[in-house]
């Protein structure tokens, strides 16, 4: 019963996606009121219905019922509860349900909180959105249905992917749709504001917090990604430039250069062009990435069926998108303009500069990824395009963009003196130099290594500097709380990217690896570290059979700790899986991963030593921070009838 | 200089930028491209000597070999119609399995044997990497 009720709830939702996305958008374009009155009691109704069917998945997963054929491919009974759970999104089928219901919230969140937007946009903005929900609940109806009933009913399931057996998988995909799926709100002000005609500061700051918000959750998302595939794929990296994560990374990339190029648009009224075209390719990106990730055209974990009518459907759906908000920006930009003009040396300058180096980023990375694709489906060859290229490419792009960071807050908006800008920055460029020389000597690095450590110098100098700029004098508590919290969460988000240009240069640098023959009682040194294999245990736990070593490290003789890693072999599915030891620091992190058993005695173990590997998540996490405080600013939140008066340092540019 | 000038000398250094930019990334790109073969086409010499490619197909059933007191191993792909020796280092994934599909990545040897860098399994027991599968079904057609 309750999975018919879940798969009513979603034929339901349908049919509001499509009052949502015709009557009002009709209504905006023939000013009739009534039809636009129709767009939030619609969303939020879509959004009940959806999270309604989402709970009945949710139940069938707890309850195992496994006449549900979703529920026996996914789910076990002996698998524990909390698994059994996020099992709901654990293939195919719900996590296109997950991608539905979060579309459904956020589309909900904007009926709820834009009440000061003018009727006409509100409806416009929700009415896009709702057209978006229509494409993903028939995708959801007509090819990948979670709700279907299989006869007879299977006694137990086949279980959850060992690999996704883990709290990574409780977090990862929701707060990574949240993401991928925040974005549509900007492609739907983003039309909306085509389709109107209206385009300026006011557009800008309605959709700047719903942006940076999508930009956090992305955030959040890749990093617990990174950070998941670091501890449980059993190899110690933290990021492969895989197709599947250059899915996630485009649309960051590109958001990232949309926070920037809607903060040119809010405060000066320029971009407003190009911030539209980044809103349409960020969403576009995050489709695209769908499409990678759900069709099985790539060879992955997240790939889970490979039905070539689901892809077929996905590859129109983006077509549709894609080229349809394309046309209309060809159609309507025109109408829009530029918009304010500024000079050579400014401000505007320095975020077009990023603009334009965080697009081919994203460029880049979108030819690595697709050609190996195109070129496959041409007939035309099997190629792959590894992590020499992405690297080749990527890291000097960076590098001017890293330096840009740096001054870009110290250039004043609409013309600034070139001069007056090098004398705010004279001391820090030579204190970062001095730096540099110092551990060039004391510690005699490579030439990338101090290129990195100097980039991630500069940028928390300067930035601090510039705060110091701010705050400095007697009162300073006082203006350090008086500062808006879009500078502090610029600050915070910048000093996140040093910290992880840190994490990524040392780990790169001075990472420390080999893959060893051991037997018990015998010992390995890596990195100063003795490991010794002190013994191994065979246990057995919840769905699965283990293998537990236990190894003692030492330095100079010195207990330090243990580590304990197991190799298990779930028992529903027969898949050996490896758990890594990890024994986490602040300045390092030591990683042991069992390989195979080569004689009863003896394991190939891969020990790894990883400097200020924690750093590059540290990084993550500040810049995920910085986007909240940015979006928590108090300027957000004003009704239209409050005139906010923005405190002194509204010269600042709340960038 | 007046602004104009200054205007048109910017967007030239802007476009002389871009022009080396992607000059230098398609360099980039061809000089990483890593090319597949099938163990049918790496014995006709198809392959290249001295490039990193990728080998597909299946591990041949009793042929992992494993040296004791090192992490050297050795084991051979097969599309069913040839067969290719690899010698690899290291830890093994957890789904590399005799007579399941593999890829594997490196470089061929002078002895004919292929000397793997990094050797990829697939995540789920039912999945065939899409080169392995692409290698076995090569050979059968040629039959």
């Amino acid at each position: 019963m309750i999975p018919e009720l879940g798969n009513f709830a979603v034929m339901l939702a349908l049919c509001v996606a499509l009052v949502l996305g015709v009557l009002p958008l009709a209504g905006a374009a023939r000013g009739h009121g009534g039809w636009m009155a129709l767009a939030r009691p619609a969303a939020a109704a879509q959004a009940l219905l959806v999270a309604f069917a989402f709970g009945c998945l949710v139940t069938s997963f707890m309850v195992n019922d496994f006449s549900v054929a979703y529920v026996a491919a996914h789910s076990n009974s002996t698998l524990p509860l909390h698994f059994r759970i996020a099992a709901s999104w654990g293939g195919h089928e719900g996590s296109l349900l997950l991608w539905i219901l979060i579309l459904a919230a956020w589309t909900g969140a904007v009926a709820l909180f834009s009440r000061e937007l003018p009727q006409a946009m509100a409806a416009r903005v929700l009415g896009v959105m709702g057209l978006i929900a229509v494409g993903f609940i028939s995708f959801l109806l007509f090819t990948s249905n979670p709700f279907e009933r299989l006869l007879p009913a299977a006694l137990d399931g086949r279980d959850l992917n060992p690999l996704l057996q883990d709290p990574g998988m409780i977090f990862h995909p929701p707060l990574l749709y949240l993401g991928y799926v925040g974005f549509s709100v900007a492609f739907a002000f983003a039309v909306a504001a085509l389709l109107g005609g209206q385009l300026d500061a006011r557009w800008a700051r309605w959709s700047r917090p719903w942006t940076l918000v999508a930009w956090l959750f992305l955030t959040l998302g890749i990093f617990l990604g990174s950070f998941w595939a670091y501890y449980e794929l059993g190899w110690g990296g933290w990021w492969f430039w895989d197709a599947v994560e250059n899915a996630s990374f485009m649309p960051w990339l590109v958001g990232t250069a949309l926070i920037h190029s809607l903060a040119v648009t809010e405060k000066r009224g320029s971009f407003k062009n190009w911030t539209v075209l980044l809103a349409i390719l960020a969403f576009s990106l995050s489709l695209l990435g769908t499409f990678l990730v759900r069709s099985g055209v790539l060879t992955s974990v997240h790939a889970f069926a490979t039905d070539p009518e689901r892809g077929l459907f996905i590859l129109v759906f983006l077509t549709i998108v894609i080229g349809g908000s394309l046309l209309l920006f060809a159609w309507r930009a025109p109408s829009v303009g530029l918009g304010g003009r500024f000079a050579v040396f400014s401000r505007e300058l320095a975020l077009l500069l990023n603009n334009v180096l965080l697009a081919v980023a994203a460029a880049t990375v979108l030819l690595g990824t697709l050609y190996p694709l195109i070129l496959d489906a041409l007939g035309l060859g099997k190629i792959s395009v590894g992590p020499p290229y992405f690297e080749s490419v990527f890291v000097p792009l960076m590098v001017p963009l890293l330096v840009l960071l740096g001054v870009g807050p110290f250039v004043r908006w609409k013309e600034a003196e070139p001069a007056g800008v090098a004398r705010s920055l004279r001391w820090v460029a030579a204190a970062t130099l001095g730096l540099v020389a110092a551990g060039a000597v004391t510690l005699r690095y490579s030439a990338g290594v101090a290129l990195g450590l100097g980039l991630a110098t500069w940028i928390l100098l300067a930035t601090g500097w510039h705060l110091w700029q701010q705050v400095a004098g007697r009162d300073w508590l006082r203006r350090w709380a008086g500062l808006p919290r879009s500078y502090t969460g610029m600050l915070v988000a910048h000093a996140g990217i040093a910290v992880f240009v840190v994490g990524v240069t040392l780990v790169k640098g001075w990472e420390v690896s080999a893959d060893v023959s051991l037997q018990v009682g015998q010992s390995a040194t890596l990195g100063g570290h003795t490991f010794r294999f002190a013994s191994m245990d065979y246990v057995k736990g919840p769905n699965y059979l283990a293998a537990r070593g236990q190894f003692e490290v030492s330095v100079d003789g010195r207990y330090v700790g243990s580590l304990v890693p197991e190799k298990r072999v779930f028992t529903v599915q027969n898949m050996p899986m490896t758990e890594a030891a990890i024994d986490r620091g602040f300045t390092r992190d030591l990683y042991l991963a069992l390989g195979e058993r080569t004689d009863p005695l003896t394991w190939v173990v891969r020990i790894q030593h990883k400097p200020f590997v924690g750093w590059i998540w540290a990084g993550c996490l500040f810049m995920a921070a910085g986007g909240a405080l940015a979006a928590l600013d108090k300027r957000y939140r004003a009704r239209r009838s409050v005139q906010v008066r923005l405190p002194v340092h509204a010269e600042l540019g709340h960038a | 200089m007046k602004p104009r000038h200054q205007r048109l000398a910017l967007v030239g250094a802007g476009l002389a930028a871009l022009a080396l930019g992607a000059w230098l990334i398609l360099s980039a790109f061809r000089q990483n491209l890593v090319f597949f073969f099938t163990p049918t086409q790496v014995v006709a010499g198809d392959a290249p000597r001295g490039r990193a490619f990728r080998l597909g197909g299946m591990v041949e059933q009793g042929s992992l070999q494993r040296a004791s007191g090192n992490a050297a191993g050795r084991f051979v792909v097969t599309d069913l119609a040839r067969r290719v020796p690899v010698s690899y280092r290291g830890i093994l994934p957890d789904l590399f399995k005799e007579g399941k599909g593999v890829v594997s990545q490196g470089r061929l040897g002078a002895d004919g044997v292929f000397i793997a860098d990094e050797v990829l399994a697939k995540h789920d027991e039912n999945y065939m990497p899409p080169e392995a599968a692409f290698a076995l079904k090569q050979a059968e057609n040629a039959r």
